[in-house]
């Protein structure tokens, strides 16, 4: 290690996935980070575009099959409204612990100064337009920017 | 736990330098305390950390969501005055404990 003793300056944090779960574990590494004087920033690739697709974003849930942390047969998990539930259920608990929703936990993490990149591979594939994305998102990306941003010392890649 | 001298006076604190007992504290201290995370106090600096002690003497947990929910701080003014990991280093400086909040 160099003069910097191995600090932790900066986390690069790639979403791939849409589960509220997921999306909540990267949104509290990324302002967690921010929280420790780190600096952070987010990559919203395939899937993970959903938590920042304006329409969709209010409407994540939790996966109920294929999800052994359920604790839910598949086929019970499969039924209709499961996910529905589970969600719900998963909403209430986050309130009482302060969590804020998508769309306002995206407005602490812009505030907090974290930056938020849209995958223009993945944007194309789904056909998204910039339009259809969070309003203060930075921009789109390709991967190779993504990696040129997350050069230099105490840079630490997270693949969600 | 150990005791160290700020601005003249005894204090107690911790491992991680905050402070033990929020009564010794004074603005004197909190003045030496934002010295040493490089920070010099403005009026703004004052009225967050003395929402913060409000909020401690109220025993209402801090995170960086009741903080752009205060009224008296939207989040991005907060890093802008706390520029490095803003709800530590105002609680260090307010002399209350380090907030176990994660969000």
């Amino acid at each position: 290690m160099s003069d910097q003793n191995g600090k932790l300056k900066k986390m690069m944090i790639i979403l791939s996935k849409a589960t509220l779960d997921n999306v909540y574990a990267a949104f509290v590494l990324a302002n967690g980070a921010r929280m420790e004087g780190i600096d952070a920033e987010m990559f919203f690739t395939f899937f993970g575009l959903e938590a920042v697709h304006k329409e969709r974003l209010e409407h994540l849930h939790v996966a109920t099959v294929g999800n052994p942390a359920m604790h839910m047969p598949t086929m019970i998990g499969g039924l209709p409204g499961m996910e529905a539930f589970a969600t719900r259920m998963m909403k209430k608990e986050m309130e009482q612990l302060d969590m804020p929703e998508v769309l306002e936990f995206l407005d602490i993490l812009k505030a907090s100064g974290v930056k938020l990149w849209a995958c223009k591979l993945a944007m194309d594939m789904f056909h998204f337009k910039q339009d259809d994305l969070y309003e203060d998102l930075d921009g789109v990306l390709t991967v190779g920017d993504f990696y040129q941003r997350s050069s230099g010392e105490g840079v630490q890649m997270l693949f969600i | 736990m150990s005791e160290r001298i700020i601005a003249g006076a005894p204090v107690n604190v911790n491992e991680e330098g905050f402070m033990t007992d929020f009564r010794q504290w004074n603005q004197t201290i909190g003045t030496e305390l934002a010295r040493e995370a490089d920070l010099t106090l403005s009026p703004r600096h004052w009225q967050v950390i003395e929402y913060l002690q409000t909020e401690y003497r109220n025993e209402v947990p801090l995170s960086i969501r009741k903080i752009g929910k205060s009224g008296v701080v939207d989040i991005k003014e907060f890093y802008q005055l706390f520029p490095n990991a803003p709800l530590k280093t105002a609680a260090k400086i307010a002399g209350i404990p380090k907030p176990a909040s994660c969000i």
